[in-house]
């Protein structure tokens, strides 16, 4: 520790009297003071600062909005403020700094810094304030300014961006940086989608991996395998397999000497998330839940011994898993079940565990009604969601969705499940399901979407473009009365196959959202959200 | 005579033709070459018929059927005995039914043997020498003046009437076999070039019109496969064999990718009197997004397509087939308690449609009525007394 901050001293001597503040740290470091872990911070802040201003002439804004990124990860969101934590306050200060600074260039850096000098005192005052007393009033005031000054525009994820040389380069370093495989693209990628990932079931990325791994923790490998071939799918199940396998690290992990647990850990769970996103972009469910889990880790206080850290960190996933899935389901069942009467045929698409649910505790509560399983080519869920069904008694038909038109008109209700519900009130489901939203609103029947909270997400999307997810394209390829057309479809050249995952759904194509907070139509996402930040 | 021949079952008259074939010495009854001939005929159209069904068996084309039909229609006109253009009606009449009932879902049939009703009944009025009925409406003035019924005016003989109507139905042939060519020549007009332009399933007017455009311009071509038979991937990759730059996507993602698309293409298997249509399954799907993205749906549909048939009720107008193709006997377990339904058709409702294309040129959906009057006579359009 002493030599690096020497080390920045030193880097940072020779230049202008911003610098008087921290010199003025180091002077109470050298008089025997120890510095306290927001000064530590501060330290760092400053000398991200104080680089960002050098570059700000020559430095390209992704460089920039990445720092900023970086700096607002670390150490999280706006948490909880316990007594022992006030470093988030002046991380998230200094955080607002710098995009304050991205977006007015024309101030000149006396005013910049002047402006700073200002704001920090204000904290400090705050921060006295708090430690005299009346935490709630004085925290809620620094917090206020940063969530106000929070950055807009966030760094745009990787996934979206392969038809950028730049991205993929920085990609391709961190990955290696981290010795995680990268993988690579397969077959011809439709034009409308060159911005996407397109990889095969057949080349697992687990090829290049040594065995046994050296970095990645072999559950995670498992996982990552599961994932890429398409054993476990489905929002619920990749997240509950995804929170599993991090107890399984975190039961094995051992904090090395001279780290701190809680940043230490957060820095070992990087390359395995690079690595499963390797294997499968995330899922929206699977974000919330690593940014939860991150909190929580960096949560974790510095005297805290790695047993009672660990235990706590396990009890902190298994309720999550239980009170934003398990509990959550069985709150959208209570509200779902009244909207099922008797008599009702009732239309789902594909297999959503949370639907699949609603209806097996609504034939056991004795409701009277039959289920029509739609259909589609070429992932086929909805077979399985018909064996579940089946098993457990109930009336089933099962079309194509080809057929919806068909079928349509006996219906009286349909139940979709959702992988995400974005902040604009659309619904991103898998393919096919804005379609039958469609349909059954030119038919009039009534579309409800039942969705858990923790899949809400801050994003906003108009169409399936942007951001989407390309599934194997020889998926597409079927064998009828012994010819199959699409064998060869690599060595033909115009010929593309689509396999698409996701679907965005407009809002006004849905009735009603049944979520664990209540019933709430589709606009009433981004409250939602609201609400939930300021709880956190 | 050939009403003694069709009291024996079909079925006697299968095997004895089949009978015939095989053995080689063919059975004769006395006198009834010609008859004997022309039934062996008619039987195997029919069984031919019975077997082919759309999505399973050889698939057939429409226009093949129409031009099998006409053909047929013709040799009974030259083969058959008649002596005025009244039996003449009455015999294709009962052999239409007869056809029609053997595959009522390909309704070319039914259209054929109607037009060739019309081409007798317009012949016979210029032998009479009568001027030419433009007006086929019910009107109360024509009640009035009318006066007698229509049907004893078809009992006169004329001799040149049989020439005549052959020469009309080889007319029709004509018109039959140039459909295609006729459709394509006016794809330029409608594709522009950089278009996204999708389409479902395999409709060969459609393919040549795409192909005929792709001379001349570049675009792109969206297919939706069509499950369970997914004809969409032999479209597919006969279009590529043009160099036309195709993408084959699930039925499910027809929606999705809407957005981009500038223009629906579609073939369709029968065009409805009021406009609408009897279209692969999915279709009415594909018309609803483009409704929604309004973006204009274009039906290429030759003359020979449109039948005058309304929209019957739902359990008419529907035709399923196996629904192993939808849930294969493999998954035994479940199969024996579920339903599982695999319908071949949709309909799809004027409202949807943009343009029809045919190979008398472009007309609106609610033109349709009146093109359908210059081709049928109201009389025939029903073929059956009860249905």
């Amino acid at each position: 520790m002493a030599d690096s901050d020497g080390r920045q001293v030193d880097s940072i001597n020779h230049s202008t009297e911003e610098d008087v503040k921290l010199q003025e740290v180091v002077q109470a470091k050298c008089e025997g003071k120890e510095l306290t872990k927001e000064e530590k911070q501060r330290l760092r802040k400053e000398k991200k600062q104080h680089k960002k201003n050098k570059k700000d002439d020559r430095g390209p804004p992704e460089k920039e909005k990445e720092k900023e990124k970086a700096s607002v990860l670390a150490p999280s969101k706006p948490a909880t403020q316990s007594p022992a934590h006030k470093a988030p306050v002046p991380v998230n200060a200094s955080a607002s700094e710098s995009p304050v600074a991205a977006e007015k260039p024309a101030k000149s850096k006396a005013e910049q810094r002047a402006e700073r000098r200002a704001r920090q005192d204000t904290e400090r005052a705050s921060k006295q304030g708090k430690k005299e007393g009346g935490q709630q009033s004085a925290s809620s005031k620094p917090k206020a300014t940063p969530n106000e000054l929070q950055p807009v525009v966030k760094r745009l994820p990787e996934h979206i961006q392969v038809d950028d040389p730049a991205a993929l380069k920085k990609l391709a370093k961190k990955l290696e940086r981290q010795q995680v495989p990268l993988r690579s693209d397969y077959g011809y990628k439709v034009s409308l989608f060159s911005h996407l990932h397109q990889y095969s079931r057949k080349n697992p990325p687990t090829q290049q991996i040594s065995i046994p791994a050296t970095v990645i923790h072999p559950s995670i490998v498992r996982l990552g395998l599961q994932y890429s071939q398409g054993i476990i799918a489905g929002s619920n199940a990749r997240s509950v397999a995804l929170l599993h396998a991090f107890k399984q690290v975190i039961q094995d992990y051992s904090t090395p000497p001279n780290e701190e647990l809680s940043r230490d850990l957060v820095n070992k769970l990087s390359p395995y998330i690079s690595f499963l996103s390797q294997c499968r972009p995330l899922s929206a469910s699977m974000g919330n839940a690593i940014k939860h889990i991150k909190k929580e880790i960096s949560n974790i206080p510095s005297q805290c011994k790695e047993e009672e850290a660990k235990r706590r960190l396990q009890e902190c996933i298994d309720s999550y898993i239980n009170e934003k899935i398990i509990l959550a389901s069985e709150a959208i069942s209570k509200y779902a079940i009244e909207k099922i009467s008797d008599g009702d045929v009732i239309l789902v698409y594909g297999c959503s565990s949370l639907v699949n649910h609603i209806l097996c505790e609504a034939f056991e509560k004795q409701r009277k009604f039959r289920v029509i399983v739609v259909d589609s080519r070429p992932r086929l869920e909805g077979r399985e969601a018909l064996r579940r069904l089946v098993k457990k008694g109930i009336r089933c038909t099962y079309v194509l969705i080809s057929a919806l038109s068909y079928i349509l008109p006996e219906v009286s209700k349909v139940f979709l499940g959702a992988h995400a519900l974005l902040a604009n009130g659309y619904v991103m489901s898998r393919v096919g399901t804005s379609q039958i939203a469609l349909v059954a609103k030119a038919y009039n029947v009534p579309v409800l979407v039942c969705c858990e909270t923790y899949k809400f997400c801050e994003r906003v999307q108009t169409d399936s473009f942007v951001s989407n997810e390309l599934d194997d394209p020889d998926d597409l390829i079927v064998t009828r009365n012994g010819k199959t057309h699409l064998e060869n479809w690599q060595t033909v050249k115009s010929l593309g196959l689509l396999n698409l995952v996701y679907d965005v759904t407009p809002p006004d194509f849905v009735d009603l959202v049944i979520t664990d907070l209540g019933m709430i139509p589709c606009t009433s996402v981004p409250v939602v959200l609201r609400v939930k930040n300021v709880d956190q | 005579r050939l009403h003694s021949l069709h009291v024996l079952s079909d079925r006697f008259q299968e095997t004895l033709a089949r009978n015939q074939r095989f053995t080689e010495t063919p059975v004769k009854m006395p006198g009834a070459d010609k008859e004997t001939d022309l039934s062996e005929r008619i039987e195997s159209f029919l069984s031919e018929l019975k077997r082919c069904g759309r999505g399973a068996g050889s698939l057939r084309d429409s226009a093949e059927t129409a031009r099998e039909t006409t053909a047929l229609l013709r040799r009974i006109t030259a083969q058959a005995r008649w002596g005025n253009a009244g039996e003449l009606m009455e015999i294709i009449r009962k052999e239409g039914r007869r056809m029609t009932a053997a595959q009522p879902s390909e309704t070319t049939v039914g259209n054929m043997v109607r037009r060739v009703l019309k081409i007798i009944r317009e012949e016979y009025a210029r032998s009479r020498g009568s001027s030419e009925e433009t007006d086929q409406q019910e009107s109360l003035h024509k009640l009035l003046t009318s006066g007698g019924s229509s049907e004893d005016n078809f009992r006169q003989h004329f001799a040149h009437l049989k020439a005549n109507v052959i020469e009309a139905i080889n007319e029709l042939l004509t018109e039959l076999e140039g459909t295609t060519d006729n459709i394509s020549m006016q794809a330029l007009e409608h594709i522009h070039s950089n278009e996204v332009i999708m389409t479902i399933g395999r409709s060969r007017t459609v393919e040549a019109f795409l192909k005929d455009a792709a001379r001349k311009r570049k675009f792109h071509v969206i297919v939706a496969e069509c499950a369970p038979f997914c004809q969409g991937h032999e479209m597919a990759t006969s279009l590529c064999k043009e160099d036309i730059e195709t993408t084959v996507i699930p039925d499910a993602a027809i929606f999705a990718v809407m957005s981009r698309v500038n223009k629906v293409i579609i073939g369709t298997q029968t065009v409805l009197a009021n406009g609408g249509l009897r279209a692969v399954n999915g279709t009415h799907t594909l018309a609803l997004a483009a409704k929604h993205h309004s973006t204009p749906l274009i039906v290429c549909a030759p003359m020979f397509k449109l039948s005058p048939q309304f929209p019957n009720e739902e359990d008419t107008f529907h035709k399923f087939v196996s629904p192993h193709e939808v849930l294969p006997f493999t998954e035994g377990e479940i199969l024996s308690k579920v339903n599982a339904h695999c319908p071949v058709f949709d309909y799809v409702p004027p409202e949807l449609i943009t343009l029809f294309i045919s190979n008398i040129g472009g007309n609106a959906p609610s033109y349709i009525y009146r093109l359908m009057s210059e081709l049928y006579h109201p009389e025939d359009h029903e073929l059956y007394t009860g249905k």
